[in-house]
């Protein structure tokens, strides 16, 4: 191996910056639809700002050009440090940031203009489908050749959980995009009926446990260690719960459809795999809070490593309600209302964001050439906003969710509900404002992030000199 | 499900669920070489990126059990429950049967309290307070939808609280829309009509209602109306119940009565649908609908008592 070979962070910092850039784009359009709740006169009569066109605008935003981002920046940051290897093709990787952000402005454009495929969090049209498509496998070629340039025999635990989240993503994506073009912007889905709401869940549950679980597992088995200064807690616990997760979450996706037309015997196995999902996917909550354990004092001086610590606990906590709410007679509670929204949000902002977030504060002083970030000061304070944030935002969402449910199936000695829809709409309306104020906490504390970003990248060197690979420990 | 379905769904579930519990017993036993770090703890020897270590510490014994426990559980529910293949389960439980009786149930319980009541005749019903309650539950959640919660109607949606009936405004009349429905068809004129004339009809048929109009325009909608639409609407613009012609000279429009929607109706036509409730409410309940929208009579012609004086 070459003695001056230097690890690949051009691309490192590209998708950094973006992750930043998105993630204040995608929560701007979900402040806006929040409000848009309480005042829906916001859409101004304009279609492309009416709520069914942001919402999947927002959602795709969210999770696949700021979560994205944050899962292309931080993979081919510790892949080549725990492969002691530069990225196997510059140019692919560059084609990846590129092509991936080809793909967000397509969907920013053509979601608004009412173009999309009909299909839960796989809205795009097949033409970006398609691009999507080819950025990945130029991703999986990118990720896993680098693998195969390892300097070292064993393959850091980060990295199982960032193959395998490469990799089903592509199986998912695929399958649940087969259609059959009939325009430009419109095609058929090849399945039809049950079959096809089945496709659309058995890919949505698992782009939650793929996409937002496994992929910024992998993030958090580099990056808390590493802040934490401290060693994995358990090797056998992580083989176990990897093993486990990835297989149990297949299984999940009928959950989505009880009490539809989907057979009992599908609902059932949906339901049981589910519950049996709450150990594997604790045990990356135990392994990465555990980690900690000698090291819990820097705790106290250090806002990255709370944020991360934060971020395994909403993980913890929303990975125990997500089967509890798998339960066919919880869910029959549950689903449809607001609460489902809440327990996403408690995924999506306490755990994927939070981790991101903390992730990207000790990445980008490092492919800036820099110690630290501009201030810790800033840190503390996105820290909090975001923490407020989240909880204001779940708790509005839990306390509507179970009122509509309970409202919901509320009857009359005649038979009939006791509550029309528009008075329980009527009674949820503070709740979305709570809702609101959440939202906008959260996103504030990512301009806090943006402003630190920039005064950090004030103080760096114009030309930031490239990181030499480090050479293995037993090398 | 056929045989191998049957066989392929039930053996793949049982295989993979003691593939999972043997992944979590064998890695707990297994052994794995280890190291030392410099703080003496035990690792797996592999360091990377300079610090990245794996201390080798066993699996914590209660989470162990949590895992174990949510296997029994899911073990005794596929016992219990459908989701081995074809196998019912021991409790036979299906989704549909569970909705089926339930319904019956509340039928049941339904007939039995309010069949009697509904047997009485629909104006005496109309003065029942619990008729009129369930009436009003029942509208808010079958008719609010086009009628409004309030029962004041919407464009196309005609208000049930006023004293203008369409379709007639006896109790029988009443029954008949609500049971049976209605169907309003108002045919398109524009290939009799010229455009200005219809706005000569339609100019007229705001005079009818009391508008100050010109009434050059009025007048010779007039010969036009005359001609075609007093087939239906009357020579003097009364309407028709029988046929669902609304009253012309009352002011009150079911699409809108400025002179853009009137042009629109004439040259358009309209095909009002009020669907029948034979089929959707049954009779029972359709009968305590017709006893709420009865109910509100007395109320709008008190109303208008008060406004007059």
């Amino acid at each position: 191996m070459n003695q001056t070979a230097t690890y690949n962070d051009k691309v490192v910092r590209q998708f950094a910056v973006m992750t930043v850039v998105w993630g204040i784009v995608g929560m701007l359009v979900g402040v806006f639809i929040a409000a848009q709740l309480i005042w829906p006169e916001m859409s101004l009569n304009i279609s492309w700002l009416s709520y069914g066109r942001l919402r999947p605008l927002h959602t795709n935003a969210v999770i696949f050009a700021f979560g994205g981002c944050a899962l292309f920046a931080t993979s081919y940051y510790a892949v080549q440090r725990t492969c002691h290897a530069r990225l196997f093709s510059d140019k692919l990787a560059a084609f990846t940031f590129w092509g991936w952000q080809a793909v967000i402005v397509g969907a920013a454009i053509t979601l608004p203009m009412g173009f999309t495929m009909g299909r839960e969090y796989a809205e795009l049209i097949w033409p970006l489908a398609i691009l999507v498509a080819l950025v990945w496998v130029a991703y999986a070629v990118v990720f896993f050749g680098t693998i195969v340039k390892r300097q070292v025999k064993h393959i850091y635990v980060a990295n199982w959980f960032y193959g395998s989240f490469i990799l089903t993503v592509a199986v998912l994506h695929i399958v649940n995009n087969l259609a059959i073009p009939t325009s430009l912007t419109h095609s058929y889905p090849i399945y039809s009926g049950t079959v096809d709401a089945m496709v659309q869940w058995w890919y949505g549950h698992n782009a939650v446990g793929f996409f937002l679980t496994a992929g910024f597992l992998g993030m958090m088995y580099y990056f808390v260690p590493k802040q934490a200064g401290r060693p994995v807690y358990s090797y056998r616990l992580s083989i176990v719960h990897f093993w486990s997760l990835i297989a149990i979450y297949m299984w999940a996706g009928p959950h989505h459809l009880h009490y539809t037309a989907l057979p009992d015997w599908v609902q059932s196995l949906g339901m049981v795999f589910s519950l049996i999902l709450l150990a594997p996917s604790w045990g990356g909550m135990i392994n990465g809070i555990m980690t900690l354990s000698g090291a819990w004092h820097k705790l106290r001086t250090d806002p990255i490593l709370r944020f991360m610590i934060v971020a395994l606990s909403f993980y913890g906590m929303s990975t125990f309600e997500g089967p509890m709410m798998s339960i066919k007679t919880v869910n029959a509670l549950s689903h449809y209302t607001d609460w489902t929204i809440g327990h996403v949000h408690s995924g999506a902002l306490g755990w994927v964001a939070m981790i991101s977030i903390g992730a990207l504060y000790v990445l980008f002083p490092k492919v800036l050439g820099l110690q630290a970030m501009y201030s810790t000061r800033l840190i503390e304070w996105h820290f909090w906003t975001s923490t407020i944030g989240t909880v204001l935002y779940i708790v509005a969402m839990w306390i509507s969710g179970v009122m509509q449910g309970l409202m919901w199936r509320t009857f009359n000695d005649d038979g009939t509900l006791t509550y029309t829809f528009i008075e329980v709409l009527k009674l949820t309306e503070p709740f979305y404002l709570l809702r609101l104020m959440g939202g906008m906490i959260f996103l504030s504390g990512m301009f806090i992030m943006a402003y630190n970003l920039y005064r950090t990248w004030q103080t760096a060197p114009s030309k930031v000199a490239a990181v030499p690979v480090i050479q293995p420990a037993h090398a | 499900m056929s045989h191998f379905w049957h066989f392929y769904v039930a053996g793949i579930t049982l295989i993979f669920i003691g593939v999972m519990v043997w992944l979590f017993i064998s890695t707990g036993k297994a052994k794995v070489t280890t190291g030392q770090n410099k703080q003496g703890e035990e690792t797996t020897g592999h360091v990377w990126d300079e610090d990245l270590a794996e201390l080798n510490n066993p699996m914590p014994r209660w989470w162990l059990w949590l895992f174990y426990l949510s296997v029994i559980f899911a073990l005794a529910y596929l016992v219990l429950y459908p989701g081995l293949g074809r196998y019912q389960g021991m409790l036979g439980w299906t989704s549909s049967e569970q909705y089926q009786e339930e319904m019956a149930y509340a039928n049941e319980v339904f007939e039995a309290r309010f069949a009697e009541l509904a047997s009485q005749p629909l104006d005496v019903l109309a003065m029942n307070a619990e008729a009129i309650q369930v009436g009003r539950n029942l509208f808010a959640h079958n008719c609010s939808t086009c009628h409004g919660s309030d029962a004041r109607g919407a464009t196309g949606y005609p208000n049930l609280t006023d004293d203008h009936w369409i379709w007639g405004e006896s109790v029988d009349q009443i029954w008949h829309t609500i049971y049976f429905g209605r169907q309003a068809v108002m045919p398109g004129f524009s290939s009799s009509l010229s455009d200005q004339d219809v706005t000569r009809v339609a100019t007229y048929v705001q005079q009818l209602a009391g508008l100050d109009v010109d009434a050059t325009m009025a007048a010779q909608g007039k010969k036009q109306f005359d001609v075609i639409c007093a087939a239906c609407h009357g020579t003097n613009g009364l309407g028709n119940p029988m046929l669902g012609a609304p009253n012309l000279t009352r002011g009150v429009y079911t699409y809108g009565g400025s002179l853009d929607d009137i042009r629109y109706t004439i040259t358009q036509g309209r095909n009002g649908v009020m669907p029948a409730q034979r089929e959707l409410l049954g009779e029972t309940r359709a009968k305590l609908v017709t006893a709420y929208i009865l109910s509100m009579k007395p109320q709008f012609e008190q109303n208008e008592a008060l406004s007059h004086e």
